[in-house]
């Protein structure tokens, strides 16, 4: 006998639903802090360290998430170390977001005037305090909108990992499908979270956006 | 036990590999071009007086552009067929990507229109252009200058994108890659010199676009 799409499936999704949110939230901090350090990396004034992470960033940007996780999956894999999926994929996101994010950075630090950091050298001040006190408060709020439509893409990425077996909400709704022989249902009830999740996300970062855009015309 | 790497049976599917390539190039071209006429469409209702059919085209958007591809894939996969339309997977991602690829498409026309100032056309008409010229030079042009970068780099990421493709069996890349794979159990291997090959695709899409760019929309200098 089939099973009706009912309240025990919705649970099913609903704990799908936690893995991403859960997987997203691993690769989001993850990716922050090293996209930091890829963002000061690429704005170090080092050529050559400039133009390495220029190219970790165009391998990123040129290539497709889903093959990213494959590399990452089945490279940690030959290592021999035995990694649950979920650590293997949260690896493969949050590698893939330090390149997005660093990329953002960059471009946001870059956005800072360049007097601020003229300035900060005239009173004396050491690259670490330059950089902590003067320019990334700025930058940060300079690529807000950017960092939350990212953050977006990446809730709507983790969706890929179901291709690699791990059950998130994506897989969830794939499982529940075959079970209960109702695709349509199931994929839009997983449509709608992944709306519910991403929409207010994506229409706080625009409304940032257009509120930012007006204080730079003043 | 050690593992040793073998790229040997990458090198003797390059064959397939390749014409996976152009697989993935076609797929994304076709989508591409379903895009840009859900684009032109949907510019055009989403600035029409009929409310109902704003909300609709807005409403379409957001919902597009919230939801992860591979979702959208999955649900036209199976929603096709009841409507009638009982397509093969390769045509079924084609339409995937061009609904995917339209939603964006529709925010970047809808901006490259609205750079165009009224000022300009009634300028053209000034001049002595008529409504041909006006539209070739003053609106078409212009518009098609200001979207370029925002739609080549549309075109390269739905070129990634269709990798997901694979996920309903899609003659594409990565499709191609699964078998090779499933064959020779040389997953790392396969799936490292294919990223690869996707890196080389969106290299030469992004020199062939900046070539185009330079040839037909560089501002005249003397």
């Amino acid at each position: 006998m089939t099973p009706h799409f009912g309240l025990p499936e919705f649970g099913f999704l609903l704990r799908g639903l936690q893995w991403t949110v859960l997987l997203t939230l691993v690769a989001f901090v993850g990716g922050c802090t090293a996209g930091l350090a890829v963002a000061l990396l690429r704005t170090c004034g080092h050529k050559g360290v400039e133009w390495i992470t220029r190219i970790y960033i165009g391998i990123f940007q040129g290539t497709p998430l889903l093959l990213q996780l494959f590399v990452v999956y089945y490279g940690l894999a030959l290592t021999g170390l035995k990694l649950d999926a979920f650590v293997a994929v949260a690896i493969g996101f949050t590698v893939n977001a330090s390149a997005f994010l660093g990329e953002i950075w960059r471009g946001a630090i870059q956005a800072v005037p360049r007097g601020q950091t003229e300035a900060a050298m005239a009173l004396a001040l050491h690259y670490s305090s330059r950089m902590r006190d003067i320019v990334l408060p700025q930058a940060i709020r300079i690529s807000l909108p950017a960092t939350i439509g990212y953050l977006v893409q990446l809730i709507k990425g983790t969706s890929l990992a179901a291709i690699v077996g791990f059950i998130e909400l994506a897989r969830a709704g794939q499982i529940v499908s075959n079970q209960t022989f109702q695709p349509l249902l199931v994929f839009g009830v997983v449509g709608a979270m992944y709306f519910i999740l991403c929409w207010p996300l994506s229409w706080w970062g625009s409304r940032m956006e257009a509120r930012l855009a007006l204080a730079s015309q003043r | 036990m050690g593992y040793t790497l073998d790229f040997s049976v990458v090198w003797h599917a390059m064959p397939a590999l390749l014409r996976g390539c152009v697989g993935t190039l076609s797929l994304a071209l076709a989508g591409m071009t379903l895009a840009m006429m859900i684009g032109v469409a949907g510019v055009a209702a989403r600035d029409s007086k009929a409310a109902w059919l704003r909300a609709l085209v807005i409403g379409f958007v957001e919902i597009v552009r919230n939801t992860p591809f591979l979702v959208q894939i999955f649900f036209l996969f199976f929603a096709l067929p009841l409507v009638g339309l009982k397509l093969n997977p390769t045509v079924t991602a084609i339409i995937a990507l061009g609904v995917n690829g339209g939603a964006y498409a529709i925010e970047i026309i809808r901006g490259g229109v609205q750079s165009i100032h009224k000022g300009q056309i009634e300028a053209g008409y000034a001049l002595g252009l008529h409504r041909g010229q006006v539209f070739r030079f003053i609106v078409f042009k212009p518009a098609l200058r200001a979207i370029y970068p925002s739609l080549t780099g549309q075109f390269i990421m739905l070129t990634l994108t269709s990798s997901v493709c694979s996920a309903v069996s899609a003659y594409e890349l990565t499709s191609v890659a699964q078998r090779i794979e499933s064959d020779t159990f040389r997953s790392f291997e396969v799936y490292f010199f294919v990223t690869f090959l996707y890196l080389a695709i969106s290299w030469l899409l992004m020199l062939g676009f900046a070539v185009i760019s330079h040839r037909f929309f560089s501002y005249p200098t003397r």
